[in-house]
């Protein structure tokens, strides 16, 4: 089932907590919707089960307008984090729940509902405990559980607001593995919600990544880590440097020294410089580089993470080196950003510019010779 | 009325880990039996010098029997009433915002509150069939106060918060996104409350129950102003044992509150085996 959700704003009191969302989500697709707290992403889901109504906008499901569509009526399937079961009823009778309080006239036997139950309990490998109650599992069960009453009555959209949130990280990654799984075999069009951005990345077709209350960026897990288009996406998945520089003449200077990048295209004026810590070449010096003072230096796992002072404002910025690299144990480290973005230093979103093609040729002599070195 | 499902599976619980397991538990045991068990152990006595016969032929007085009837009926009718309006003022507090609710809230405390006599005299004077109340139900034919109606309404009176102070609780710690999960199942409202929310403060319910009616049972002060007190009509059980105290029949009022006793012990003893299954079942009490 498409998906569509249509300049939809809602308001709590006078609270704008979506402003003016579009979105279209594609039949089987399964998107994650990625965000600090508080920028929406409940809100928008539960505006897509109905539980909530928007102040402005609609909702369409296929070609039909669900907007006015009760919560029963839209067919969907809600997964909470801390699992809402039913906990006066075993595990069968919360499964089978949706199918028991259908109609007279289109609801199946109780032998059809319990052999229902059991089969989505093999789908979410839990055969066997039909007769537990709630209390009586543990938090992945739990939710399992909660994942096979939404499937049961075959929604047409299945809604999982932070499903892994309150577990812990192995059963996470376990859980995460298996959503993916499920989710190939029954096709369903799914939307979640995480904060986990390791876990949006991993398990989703696209990712929305949302900030208060507006959509910054829609893509796959490559366009929003590789090609964010705003700061606070290149800022907000993965590890990011920052640094205020100057545009003259298409050439990036950091206060009075030229940092060795070329842009096209720009117009001259203040902008920040964006980039990945581990994206980095290691200088000797001289003209064209960032160059700082080392004020820490951290291992972190497989990389020694290193914290500079660049300039005379003593900006800081984090860069990674491999942990044997010569160059880190130096007070002074020159370097350039490989792959970098630059955004007009406003912070607007509309004029970003340029990519690393400026400098490419250089970053891969730069590379050899670094290679050459080691 | 803890304690009974306290000694779960009846054997004696290993001490916990918190230090002063021994000194607590004798504490208790010696509280309550100072407290609890000598005067119990002293009705027992008391109503045992007087022979099997003898006991046998208060017990089946015709005037006992009645006045038993009427304290543990009135007593059911009353805790059955406050469970389910009971129920219902619990709901209203919890779940909706209106002027004045905090009033209400207070409000409901009141009968725990008030000298049991006041709140007697105060019903007794409403019901009567002068009564601001009364004289409303006098011309259809209903008399309240003086009959064993009145009585009910004397123990609703004093059992109603013993139902919304157990139940507001497990209500507020109910969790919305069970409600509303049951809602994107295709669960009708009614089916909500009837399938989802109202088994699941069941527990609760029962307790609130459960206290409501031991109150009643034992309640003097509020309802022997309104019940008119008439033998074999409108007689309770523990008015009953103060006649018989003020004629010196000590052996006669300890027999009637030996039976009492027997009674009330074996309701909450069936109302804990209640309890102890549904916390077997669910995890947790009300
Ligand atoms: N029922 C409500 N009444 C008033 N304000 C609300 C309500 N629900 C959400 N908000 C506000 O709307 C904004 C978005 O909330 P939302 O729950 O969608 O955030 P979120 O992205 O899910 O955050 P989190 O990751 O913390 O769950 C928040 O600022 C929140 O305070
Ligand atoms: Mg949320």
């Amino acid at each position: 089932m498409d998906v569509s959700i249509r300049s939809v704003s809602k308001e709590f009191d006078g609270y704008p907590a979506l402003h003016d969302v579009s979105l279209d989500i594609r039949s089987g697709e399964l998107i994650a919707l990625l965000g600090p707290s508080g920028s929406g992403k409940t809100t928008l889901l539960r505006l897509i089960a109905g539980l909530e109504r928007p102040t402005a906008g609609a909702i369409f499901f296929g070609d039909e307008d669900a907007s006015h569509r009760t919560v029963q009526e839209r067919n969907v399937g809600f997964v909470f984090q801390h699992y809402a079961l039913f906990r006066h009823m075993t595990v069968a009778e919360n499964i089978g729940f949706g199918l028991k309080v259908r109609p007279a006239a289109n609801r199946p036997s109780k032998r059809e509902i319990r052999r229902r139950a059991s089969e989505l309990l093999d789908l979410v490998q839990l055969s066997g405990l039909e007769d537990r109650y709630p209390s009586q599992l543990s938090g992945g069960q739990r939710q399992r559980v909660a994942l096979a009453r939404a499937l049961a009555i075959e929604p047409r959209v299945l809604l999982l607001d932070e499903p892994f949130g309150a577990l812990d990280a192995q059963v996470r990654r376990e859980l995460r593995r298996w959503l993916r799984e499920i989710h190939d075999r029954t096709g369903h069009t799914t939307v979640f919600v995480t904060h986990d951005q390791e876990e949006a990345l991993e398990l989703a077709d696209r990712v929305v990544v949302m900030s208060r209350g507006r959509i910054e960026q829609v893509g796959s897990a490559d366009d929003v880590y590789d090609r964010p288009n705003s700061p606070f996406v290149f800022g907000f998945i993965g590890d990011s440097s920052v640094l205020p520089v100057r545009v003259e003449n298409g050439k990036l200077w950091l206060q009075d020294r030229f940092i060795g990048i070329e842009v096209r295209d720009v117009p001259d004026g203040p902008a920040s410089l964006y980039f990945r810590p581990h994206d980095v070449e290691l200088l000797d010096g001289g003209g064209g580089c960032i160059a700082g003072t080392v004020t820490a230096s951290r291992r972190v796992a497989g990389t020694r993470r290193v914290e500079l002072e660049v300039g005379g404002a003593r900006e800081r910025v984090e860069i990674e080196l491999p942990v044997d690299h010569p160059e880190a144990a130096n007070s002074r480290i020159s370097f350039r950003p490989r792959r970098w973005k630059l955004f007009p230093a406003s912070g607007g979103t509309a004029a970003l510019s340029a990519t690393d093609d400026g400098s490419a040729g250089k970053a891969d002599e730069a590379e050899l010779m670094l290679a050459a070195s080691l | 009325m803890t304690t009974l499902v306290a000694a779960q599976g009846w054997h004696f619980r290993k001490p916990s880990v918190i230090p002063g397991f021994g000194l607590t538990l004798g504490f208790t045991v010696a509280y309550l039996t100072l407290i609890i068990l000598i005067p119990l152990s002293g009705v027992a006595w008391r109503s045992m010098e007087l022979g099997w016969a003898e006991f046998w032929a208060i017990a089946t007085d015709e005037r006992t029997v009645r006045a038993l009837r009427i304290s543990f009926g009135a007593s059911l009718i009353a805790a059955m009433v406050n469970v389910v309006f009971g129920t219902l003022v619990a709901w209203v507090l919890v779940r909706y915002r209106f002027p004045g609710r905090r009033i209400v809230d207070a409000a409901v405390d009141l009968p725990f509150a008030l000298p049991t006599a006041v709140a007697g005299i105060s019903l007794a004077s409403i019901y009567a069939p002068n009564g601001w109340v009364g004289q409303l139900l006098a011309p259809l034919g209903i008399k309240v106060a003086f009959t064993p109606l009145g009585i009910v309404i004397a123990l609703i009176f004093i059992g109603l918060p013993f139902v919304v102070r157990t139940v507001q609780p497990l209500l507020e710690d109910m969790d919305r996104e069970v409600e509303e999960a049951a809602a994107t199942l295709g669960a009708s409202r009614f089916q909500t409350i009837c399938r989802v929310i109202l088994p699941g403060i069941a527990p609760a319910v029962l307790t609130g129950f459960a206290l409501a009616f031991a109150r009643a049972v034992g309640e003097y002060g509020s309802v022997i102003f309104i019940a008119g007190n008439i033998p074999y009509v409108s007689e309770i059980a523990p008015l009953l044992i103060v006649i018989r105290l003020e004629e010196f029949n000590y052996a006669g009022a300890t027999a009637i509150a030996a039976i009492m006793l027997v009674i009330s012990f074996a309701m909450l003893f069936a109302i804990n085996l209640i309890q102890a299954w549904s916390r077997r079942r669910f995890g947790y009490v009300g």
